[in-house]
């Protein structure tokens, strides 16, 4: 009897380790998601707007999935060191140069950014603060 | 039967008095005022308050047209203090005022005027790729160019809105991001917080009661 309960409950916490380690993943993302959305508030919000519609030409929406997409390897760097370039976003140009936010850690990036490429109807999934960190270190 | 006519008479009290505080309804005077002794029509002399006003001024607008505070005569207006490469509160209070603006488009005593506090960069050509981004085209919403003493002597002073250069600052400009109400006498009626959804939806509120004062 006591062998079986000792099995079971063994089993019970294998079981419970696999789960949680499949969870991990939906874990980091639901984090990233909470954090970035207050960065996104803080530092994103008043020029791409509540539900990244964006501003008028001044500033672009955050809602062009394919942009987004195409673009993804770059974004880390445009967040931290904003961009000067015109780009093509719904088939409109933008002119307006966007800021840079060097006070951001490359864990406020990651974060902002996987909030963003899974928000305003992007579903990227997601990417590990390391993997953004090694993107800044080769922004050009 | 006591009970229901009391009831009653609390109901007919108190929408009595609802009703009345919506009749009476009126915006405040902001900034200084005095008192002074002003003849009527008649010749009888009275005790009279004068409340703080908008002084003349005169800047170029987007289109390069010089352009006086007589745009304003028969209006009442919103203004505010921005500057086009401002990263910080101006996009928020913008997009804010364009929802206003988009309300009374078709109202012809409402205007919008925005002056812009950096005098070094912000030239009518500037103002106007501005206005024209923003989507604002026309003249109901005007972008005003001006000297740094005439436009930040008219914030302090006049609209009681502070702005100042501060070289600390992310975009090199310090201002606060009031929506300043002022009506056709050219007096101070309602300064709201640009950046608050709430303070602006007030704004919108406002307007109409504001308007509604000349229609008597």
């Amino acid at each position: 009897m006591r062998k079986y309960i000792i099995s079971c409950v063994f089993l019970l916490s294998v079981i419970s380790i696999i789960v949680s380690c499949q969870n991990q993943e939906t874990i980091d993302l639901q984090n990233y998601m909470s954090n970035g959305k207050d960065i996104y508030k803080a530092k994103c919000q008043n020029c791409h707007g509540q539900n990244g519609e964006g501003l008028g030409q001044l500033a672009p929406p955050l809602t062009d999935s394919v942009f987004l997409k195409t673009n993804k390897n770059r974004l880390a760097c445009i967040i931290k060191n904003g961009a000067n370039e015109t780009l093509v976003i719904h088939g409109k140009t933008y002119k307006e140069k966007m800021p840079a936010f060097p006070e951001l850690a490359d864990i406020d990036v990651a974060q902002v950014m996987v909030f963003i490429t899974n928000s305003f109807g992007n579903k990227q999934g997601f990417v590990l603060y390391t993997k953004v960190a090694s993107q800044l270190q080769n922004c050009k | 039967m006591n009970k229901i006519i009391s009831l009653v008479a609390c109901c007919v009290l108190s929408a009595a008095i609802l009703s009345s505080c919506q009749q009476d309804k009126k915006l405040p005077f902001y900034g200084e005022r005095h008192a002074e002794t002003v003849k009527d029509a008649d010749g009888t002399e009275k005790v009279d308050t004068v409340y703080q006003t908008i002084p003349n001024w005169s800047f170029l607008n987007q289109d390069s047209v010089v352009t006086t505070n007589k745009i304003t005569d028969g209006k009442i207006y919103v203004a505010d203090f921005f500057f086009t490469s401002c990263t910080t509160i101006c996009p928020t209070m913008h997009r804010n005022l364009m929802t206003i603006y988009k309300e009374f488009k078709n109202n012809p005593d409402v205007m919008f005027i925005s002056h812009t506090i950096d005098f070094k960069y912000d030239k009518p050509s500037a103002l106007k790729k501005y206005a024209q981004k923003l989507g604002v085209d026309g003249p109901k919403w005007q972008f005003l160019y001006g000297s740094k003493d005439s436009v930040y002597t008219l914030a302090e002073k006049s609209y009681l809105v502070a702005v100042g250069e501060d070289s600390t600052a992310k975009d090199g400009y310090i201002h606060q991001g009031y929506l300043v109400l002022v009506d056709k006498d050219r007096r101070i009626r309602g300064a709201y917080d640009g950046t608050k959804e709430d303070q602006v939806e007030q704004l919108k509120k406002d307007i109409p009661v504001l308007l509604a004062e000349y229609k008597k």
